[in-house]
């Protein structure tokens, strides 16, 4: 698994990348895609909707099981990946590049504080993956 | 917590090592701990329509019946016709309440005059075990021997041209619901010509031991791809095959259930018969459908129909064969007509869809 650094992570397993202060990207992290299987329908919001950070903002459906988006973050949809309706699974090729999800602008940056490091992140998926095999 | 004991509960079957060694995703299903996917449900869907997949559905139950009156008991507890039913022959069945809801579906082998080989699912194995026992009177011994065996489904068109090198049975002699005593690369089995992916192929039932080294041989048997329960969900799916605690459990009715064609009312008296002959009208029925919009509408979700509920899907999936996402659930039978329009909410989104022939996929 892969969890690049610069980049935020929710116990929701959603990133978020932030550019320039308060205009941030998200998607679903390596390990989400990876529970999910083959991505392959994705239900986004709109340009000019609002999200706010805990609540579900969309899903995203493999073949087996539909998962909730939930905002990592506040803020004002201002792009949509219009790539994935027709090609869903470059969620799971290309998670942090090609297979975002939106773009937002953070109405409160200093949530990005809540979210996980690289590396608590990482941390924190072993120990979903350990509650995954635990036996 | 329920998570917890669940987890510390579950089984394995005899080929856990190979599918945890293939790098499968293991999930929990009803107590055991199964592959539900090893390289994608696609890719895996797509060789088993294609070519072939193969299978480990060692969870399955196994139930024996036999005695002097194992005919005679198979005959009442069950809604299919025994009597049709040659040694080395299967049938599709069903076990029903006193009410007519389904118990369980199964396959029934008949592996002699009086003894009988019940492959149940999983999640009923205790359920039916328990139902058969107690019905069970003198002349008649019901034994659950699930443990003993191994199953491996290999599914798809080119299954008997990859297991015949392996066996030395006439495998092209072998019709739909009929099986064999064979020995497959040195393992003895009871190849059945049966399974529950709408394609060709064959069930192995091997002991327990052996299963391993059966996998191994079918696996290098050549272009075999492992498939999970993902695929074996799409795959039945695609082919309108009712799955237990989805389409059918102890309230729905076959006719509900679109099985009444499993029971077979002139046979005589079964369990569950006299309701059936009633012919009372349906309230509801199993139906087809088929999103007009995008969402893929799942087990629960509700269906509307004129802003009213009508009723709830029961299975739903993206039909890797054809691209669109499918469902089966229950509407009124006034409603059920081919080419009806209904609504599925799908995240409180009220989403067209249309009524379709089941099979999705012929």
């Amino acid at each position: 698994m892969e969890y690049p650094k610069g980049l935020r992570y929710s116990r929701e397993h959603e990133w978020v990348s932030v550019e320039d202060g308060d205009s941030g990207i998200i998607g679903i992290t390596d390990f989400a895609q990876n529970e999910l299987g083959d991505v392959v329908y994705v239900e986004a919001p709109e340009v000019g909707e609002k999200i706010s950070k805990d609540d579900p903002f969309g899903a995203v459906e493999s073949v087996k099981a539909v998962s909730d988006l939930y905002a990592p973050v506040s803020g004002t949809v201002t792009e949509v990946n219009d790539a994935l309706p027709d090609t869903p699974e470059l969620i799971n090729e290309d998670p942090y590049g090609e297979g975002w999800i939106i773009k937002v602008t953070l109405s409160d940056p200093d949530e990005l504080d809540d979210l996980m490091t690289p590396e608590e992140y990482t941390e924190y998926c072993e120990g979903e993956q350990d509650d995954d095999d635990g036996d | 917590m329920a998570a917890e004991a669940e987890t510390q509960a579950l089984r394995r079957t005899p080929v856990h090592a190979r599918h945890v060694a293939l790098g499968a995703r293991m999930v929990e299903f009803a107590g055991w701990e199964m592959p539900v996917q090893y390289r994608g449900i696609q890719a895996e869907h797509a060789a088993v329509r294609s070519r072939a997949g193969l299978f480990d559905v060692s969870h399955m139950g196994e139930i024996e019946v036999s005695g002097a009156g194992a005919s005679r008991f198979c005959q009442h507890v069950t809604t299919n016709d025994v009597r049709r039913l040659d040694p080395s022959q299967a049938q599709y069945t069903l076990l029903l309440n006193d009410r007519a809801g389904v118990i369980d579906d199964l396959v029934i082998f008949r592996l002699e005059a009086e003894r009988y080989l019940l492959c149940v699912n999983a999640s009923r194995r205790e359920v039916d075990f328990e139902w058969l026992a107690g019905h069970a009177g003198d002349g008649v011994t019901v034994r659950d021997v699930s443990d003993s065996y191994a199953l491996l489904a290999l599914q798809g068109p080119a299954t008997e041209d990859i297991l015949q090198p392996l066996t030395a049975a006439e495998l092209s002699a072998v019709k739909p619901f009929n099986f064999v005593t064979a020995e497959v690369s040195g393992v003895r089995c009871m190849v059945s010509r049966t399974g529950y992916t709408g394609e060709d192929g064959f069930e192995l039932y091997c002991p327990a031991e052996d299963g391993a080294r059966l996998w191994d041989a079918l696996v290098d048997a050549g272009e075999v791809e492992p498939a999970g329960l993902g695929a074996r969900d799409t795959l039945r799916l695609e082919k309108g095959f009712a799955l237990y605690g989805h389409e059918i459990d102890e309230t729905t009715t076959p006719p509900e259930a679109r099985l009444g064609w499993v029971a077979k009312l002139d046979k005589g008296p079964f369990i569950g018969s006299d309701v059936l002959s009633r012919k009372e009208p349906l309230q509801r029925r199993l139906a087809g459908l088929e999103m007009a919009d995008a969402g893929i509408a799942r087990q629960g979700y509700r269906i509307f129909q004129d802003d009213r509920e009508v009723g709830r899907v029961t299975s739903g999936t993206l039909s890797p064969t054809l691209g669109k996402a499918i469902a089966l659930g229950y509407v009124p039978a006034d409603a059920a007509a081919v080419g009806a329009e209904v609504r599925v909410e799908i995240r409180r989104r009220r989403v067209p869809a249309r009524i379709v022939r089941v099979p999705f996929v012929r």
